[in-house]
């Protein structure tokens, strides 16, 4: 409290305040790339609805998926979609720290434990799949 | 004590977030990789039939697409509130009953297959 009684308060921004500084807008990107996984899901539960409705229906829908509003509706997808998935190995050490008696495992073997398991989970998703 | 469902929705959130960090890229590349001339074998309908007819593709799918659409909720209620929309209540029962809807939409089309 200040000398006269009146407690200071600083002005934030109630809209953009994470405009602010870097650390903010960061933290306010990760955030918004549920918007896009969202946005997955729901193609996800439309491509089975066509799945449901028969052949012709898959395909038309495949067709259109590939076209190129889908497909740059999916490359903006798949670049937040990377981006959550880089944030939340990211932060992986803090999350769930290892303790191996007195030492705690460095944060860097935990995330890239984290990044290797996905590119492993790519792979074999992509190759399951049939892609290769 | 207090009882509180926030263990239930945050851990739908975590386990959501988990299984889409280390999935949903490549399921974006799996439609993606014919615009390339790649077709996934699993793309085909009689080979994509086969599989969600199957219990298991089924589970695997409603699994998927479950934790998927819980985590984009709960994210989506703190990321408003962060935006400056500060109805939370109407907030969480707008996005809760989203994913709740989508959840039953897909358990609908999964039986449907």
């Amino acid at each position: 409290m200040s000398a006269n009684g009146k407690p200071y308060v600083r002005e934030v921004s109630r809209y953009g305040w994470f405009l602010r500084n870097p650390r903010y807008r960061r933290y306010m990107a990760r955030e918004v790339t549920c918007v896009f996984i969202g946005l997955h899901a729901l193609i996800l539960l439309v491509a089975l609805k066509r799945l449901s409705e028969g052949r012709e229906a898959w395909e038309a829908f495949l067709h259109n998926l590939t076209g190129p509003a889908g497909v740059v509706l999916q490359l903006v997808i798949l670049a937040f979609a990377v981006y959550h998935s880089m944030s939340w190995f990211n932060v992986t050490p803090k999350a769930m720290p290892v303790q191996i008696g007195e030492q705690f495992l460095p944060g860097a073997v935990i995330v890239g434990a984290h990044y290797a398991a996905w590119l492993i989970a790519t792979v074999a998703v992509l190759f399951l799949a049939g892609a290769f | 004590m207090a009882k509180s469902n926030k263990p239930i929705i945050w851990g739908l959130f975590a386990a959501g977030g988990t299984v889409t960090a280390f999935l949903t890229p490549a399921l974006v590349l799996l439609t993606l990789l014919p615009v390339f001339g790649v077709m996934p074998e699993l793309l085909a309908y009689d080979n994509l039939q086969a599989f969600a007819g199957h219990w298991f593709g089924k589970l695997v799918l409603f699994g998927i697409l479950f934790l998927m659409m819980w985590h984009a909720a709960h994210r989506l209620r703190v990321t408003l509130h962060d935006f400056g929309v500060r109805a939370d209540g109407v907030v969480a029962v707008a996005v809760y009953l989203a994913a709740a809807a989508g959840t039953l939409a897909a358990v609908y089309f999964l039986l449907r297959i």
